[in-house]
């Protein structure tokens, strides 16, 4: 009994990461039809960004501000990169969805490689506040804190985002996008401005998960991202393509089926096993893939 | 054979002659490669852009004929690679059989992937491919009963090869089969584009719908072509194992079926010499910048800048993306625009 609610917290906790990862993705895909590879480049340039804020700032200020000041920097770091790989490399390249793809290829593998070129292709650790690294009696088991953090972070992204795409002018246009881009655009809306922003939150998100995601490791390195990356692709296709509902779910599975699979088979085994739980939707559900409105 | 389409071999014809003569040229290229052209050095150097280059062009099979965007490609390589070596040095079987168990399994293995895979289409059909590849990454490295080796990779059985194909001395051998496997693959790729399943492929990549309209059974024709570019694959895999020595881990990677579509389209998708040029320059570049880099150009930029630039995939990516904008048929598309601006003028 302790140990399953370990796993499902733990689980759970995983997938929140997950989700994180993915929801980025997920928007950028649902509206625009674009591949992100660049977003492992993104989630890196957010854990970066976290770990050279936390180094620059004063040493005398707790770890939990500095994280704090960290993760602000890092949402801001990741919306500038987001919305300067719009700009810049996406948009001229207009309804080429797969050269779109081999563009945010090409910048995954550069930046990852310039970031091993200045810092280092070792991981190098992270401060973490006190109270993340203990753990929380509940029902017996020891929860870790950071969980419940991660947790609690993925709850309030999925409810703002929802909120977004439902209450807002900009969250119509992009739901309105998702399933006819022409009649949108002759109704006389600027898509591209949507674009941009869509892309801006998704770099966003990806930097908070990024950041999030060294906490969770303890460190950073340059091919965390791409590791990550993987993941939330899964996700995003178990979960239906564009749909954020589906990716909530899809990561909360993901996170469970890994964490069980390593506590009752062997450690390792819950890598595959999401592979396998891949495999299985798509073999009984290939339509649910083919992706849904958000 | 008429003369025609004995013009059309005669390049592709003078291009072997020549490479098929580098192990007897005693001379320096100095810069171009390490040491003497038929000195080890250099030849591993080129056999192994070749092998890579094959690889490419099994790749450009799914990617440029059939319009296939595969991360998965990597896996069917490692497969021909891992087999390989396992099957030489722990259920200690002959070569041929070997080789035969290896191009057999990684066939049945793209069945099945290409079989699930292709139960989606577009951007999940990538992603997908990409799990698949994944998850034969985490078994490599996870290195289940010591049989893959980790991250160390697994060596060549050095006794179940012939001599030829071990030992310093004995480099020109690996060449020449890394060349062969380069020929092979060439013709079978040209077979292949000209025979009716190659015309349906082109159907396929030029517009699905249509294709499936015109009466084209879409789903045997693309896991044909996934069948076909996992075997081209799992034999560049074979090759490879044999001219490297072992299989590296690095074979398995997202990283490596990435670089397969960055030199599939730096040299041009859909060209079997666009392919194959790609490959090989790539390799080429990923191998030698290093060493152009520590070479003193760089010296007036600061630090960072250095150690960036020593990064041949900080070059190469950046190198891609300015290619996907402006060279979008890639350098041999760009070089077949360069020569008929010229006669027109």
């Amino acid at each position: 009994m302790t140990d399953f609610v370990l796993i499902m917290v733990t689980g759970v906790g995983l997938g929140a990461l997950y989700f994180l990862a993915a929801s980025g993705l997920s928007i950028i895909y649902g509206l625009m039809g674009v591949l992100n590879f660049a977003h492992g480049a993104f989630m890196m340039a957010g854990s970066y960004a976290g770990w050279l804020t936390m180094g620059a700032l004063p040493g005398s200020w707790s770890v939990a501000t500095r994280l704090l000041v960290a993760v602000v920097v890092a949402l801001a770091v990741g919306a500038v990169i987001g919305l300067l790989v719009e700009v810049v490399l996406i948009r001229p390249l207009y309804r080429h969805h797969i050269q779109q793809v081999l563009v945010t290829v090409g910048l995954a593998l550069a930046s990852v490689a310039a970031a091993q070129g200045i810092w280092g292709a070792d991981p190098r650790t992270v401060e973490k506040p006190e109270w993340m690294g203990g753990t929380t009696l509940v029902l017996g088991a020891r929860l870790p804190n950071d969980r419940f953090l991660f947790i609690l972070v993925a709850v309030a992204v999925f409810l703002g985002l929802l909120a977004l795409l439902h209450y807002t002018r900009l969250g119509l246009i992009i739901r309105a996008g998702v399933e006819n881009r022409t009649m949108v655009e002759a109704l006389g809306i600027n898509v591209h401005r949507t674009f941009t922003v869509v892309f801006a939150l998704g770099g966003a998100a990806a930097a908070l998960a990024g950041l999030l995601y060294s906490q969770y490791a303890g460190t950073v390195s340059p091919a965390q991202g791409g590791s990550l990356l993987i993941y939330a692709f899964i996700v995003v296709v178990i979960g239906g393509m564009g749909s954020l509902v589906g990716t909530a779910v899809a990561a909360v599975a993901v996170g469970l089926v890994q964490q069980l699979a390593n506590f009752y088979a062997a450690s390792g085994v819950g890598d595959l096993s999401v592979v396998l739980l891949l495999a299985l939707v798509l073999l009984l559900r290939p339509t649910s893939l083919k992706g849904a409105p958000a | 054979m008429r003369p025609a389409s004995l013009v059309k071999v005669l390049p592709a014809a003078l291009v072997v002659a020549v490479l098929v003569y580098l192990p007897y040229l005693p001379i320096e290229l100095p810069g171009v490669l390490p040491g003497r052209v038929n000195g080890p050095g250099s030849l591993q150097l080129l056999a192994t852009c070749l092998v890579i280059a094959g690889v490419a062009l099994s790749y450009d099979v799914l990617f440029g004929r059939t319009g296939l965007l595969s991360f998965g490609h990597a896996l069917f390589v490692a497969a021909g690679s891992y087999l390989l070596t396992i099957s030489l040095a722990d259920w200690s079987l002959p070569l041929p059989v070997a080789i035969v168990v290896s191009l057999a399994t990684t066939t049945l293995l793209a069945l099945v992937v290409g079989g699930i895979a292709l139960r989606v289409s577009g951007i999940a059909f990538a992603m997908v491919t990409l799990a698949f590849a994944q998850a034969a990454s985490i078994i490599v490295m996870r290195n289940p009963g010591g049989v893959t080796g980790g991250e160390e990779g697994k060596s060549l059985n050095r006794s179940a090869v012939p001599d030829l194909l071990v030992g310093v001395a004995h480099a020109p051998y690996r060449y020449w089969l890394a060349l062969g496997f380069v020929v092979v693959s060439f013709v079978a790729v040209t077979l292949l584009v000209r025979s009716r399943a190659g015309h349906a492929m082109a159907a396929i990549r030029e517009n699905e719908a249509r294709a499936a309209v015109l009466g084209f059974d879409t789903y045997r024709v693309k896991l044909l072509a996934i069948v076909v570019g996992a075997f081209l694959g799992g034999l560049g895999g074979v090759v490879h194992a044999l001219v490297l020595g072992g299989s590296s881990p690095h074979v398995t990677t997202t990283e490596f079926t990435l670089a397969l579509l960055i030199m599939v389209v730096l040299g041009g998708a859909g060209s079997t010499w666009g392919a194959l040029l790609g490959g090989f320059l790539y390799t080429y570049a990923d191998a030698r910048l290093v060493e152009l880099s520590g070479a003193g150009f760089a010296d007036a930029l600061p630090d960072v800048a250095q150690q960036v630039l020593a990064e041949p995939l900080f070059v190469l990516g950046l190198f891609f993306i300015v290619i996907v904008y402006f060279a979008p048929a890639g350098l041999t598309g760009l070089g077949g625009r360069l020569v008929r601006r010229g006669r027109a003028t």
